[in-house]
């Protein structure tokens, strides 16, 4: 990853650490509201709320534009999967690691392998 | 592919890969107690792994460093905690500053399950990696080198379905 991809996966993990930001992003993702019918959900102060959102708009999760006088906040799905995708290149990781330790295994000339299924899985 | 479940817990910072693998325990736990073996299998593609000291013992000390593809290496260790052979062992597992191998105060340690099991002649095993916060584990898939997959697709599925 360059330098611009990890100042986004720090922006996204910050953004979801946080139990009411995700819960705030759940919303969204579903459909379009307003930031004051959002605050209405939390007990919190309206400016607590916008904070989270904030947070939410810079790390590219959620985007908001106005209507009237009203702030309207949307998720941002791409950038969900994009998380997604990242994470499942971790865990590949690990399955890197194990794939290589049944290789291992089936290359044991003293390990006869014949009476054993090769995986159970 | 030998890997049966991975649970990934977004509030405790945990990852459980359960895998199912073709051969006893005691082989199993052969790839830990030899260093040659543990190296074919700790680092990522690409990047090797190099364990210059091995000591699976209770209090027992495990300093390697990973290669990357530039030529650039990263020192870590493994402080050995728990040793139940052939059944189990925990550690921590930690970034080094540089070959001295002393802990790097600015990165995380996670602390590592690691269970053997014989099922049907087989072995089932149990790797659990907990991290102590969100920052931690950030810093960890930071690095790129390392299998810091705590957090993982089905979190996110979840944050979508909940």
């Amino acid at each position: 990853m360059n330098e611009k991809d990890e100042d986004r996966a720090d922006a996204w993990f910050h953004a979801l650490s946080d139990r009411t930001r995700r819960d705030i992003l759940r919303r969204v993702l579903a459909g379009e509201h307003s930031v004051s019918a959002l605050a209405r959900s939390y007990d919190m102060s309206f400016a607590a709320v916008q904070k989270h959102v904030a947070v939410l708009e810079r790390a590219g999760l959620l985007t908001k534009r106005r209507q009237g006088r009203e702030a309207l906040a949307s998720g941002d799905v791409e950038a969900v999967r994009a998380v997604g995708v990242m994470l499942t290149d971790l865990e590949a990781l690990w399955r890197g690691r194990i794939s290589r330790m049944d290789e291992l295994f089936a290359s044991d000339p003293q390990h006869d392998t014949t009476d054993n299924p090769t995986h159970l899985t | 592919m030998p890997v049966t479940d991975v649970q990934h817990d977004l509030d405790a910072l945990t990852l459980t890969i359960t895998a199912d693998f073709a051969a006893p325990v005691e082989r199993v736990w052969e790839v830990y107690a030899d260093p040659r073996q543990l190296e074919r299998v700790w680092g990522p593609p690409g990047y090797p792994a190099t364990f210059v000291d091995h000591d699976l013992v209770p209090g027992g000390r495990m300093n390697y460093f990973m290669t990357s593809p530039d030529g650039d290496k990263f020192y870590a260790y493994w402080d050995v905690a728990t040793v139940d052979q052939p059944k189990s062992f925990t550690f921590k597992d930690g970034f080094a500053v540089d070959e001295s191998f002393a802990a790097n105060p600015e990165m995380p340690e996670s602390t590592q399950v690691y269970e053997f099991a014989e099922v049907d002649g087989a072995t089932r095993a149990t790797f659990v990696a907990t991290y102590a916060d969100a920052a931690s584990l950030q810093k960890v898939l930071d690095m790129g080198a390392v299998e810091g997959s705590t957090l993982a697709i089905n979190q996110i599925d979840d944050l979508l379905a909940a």
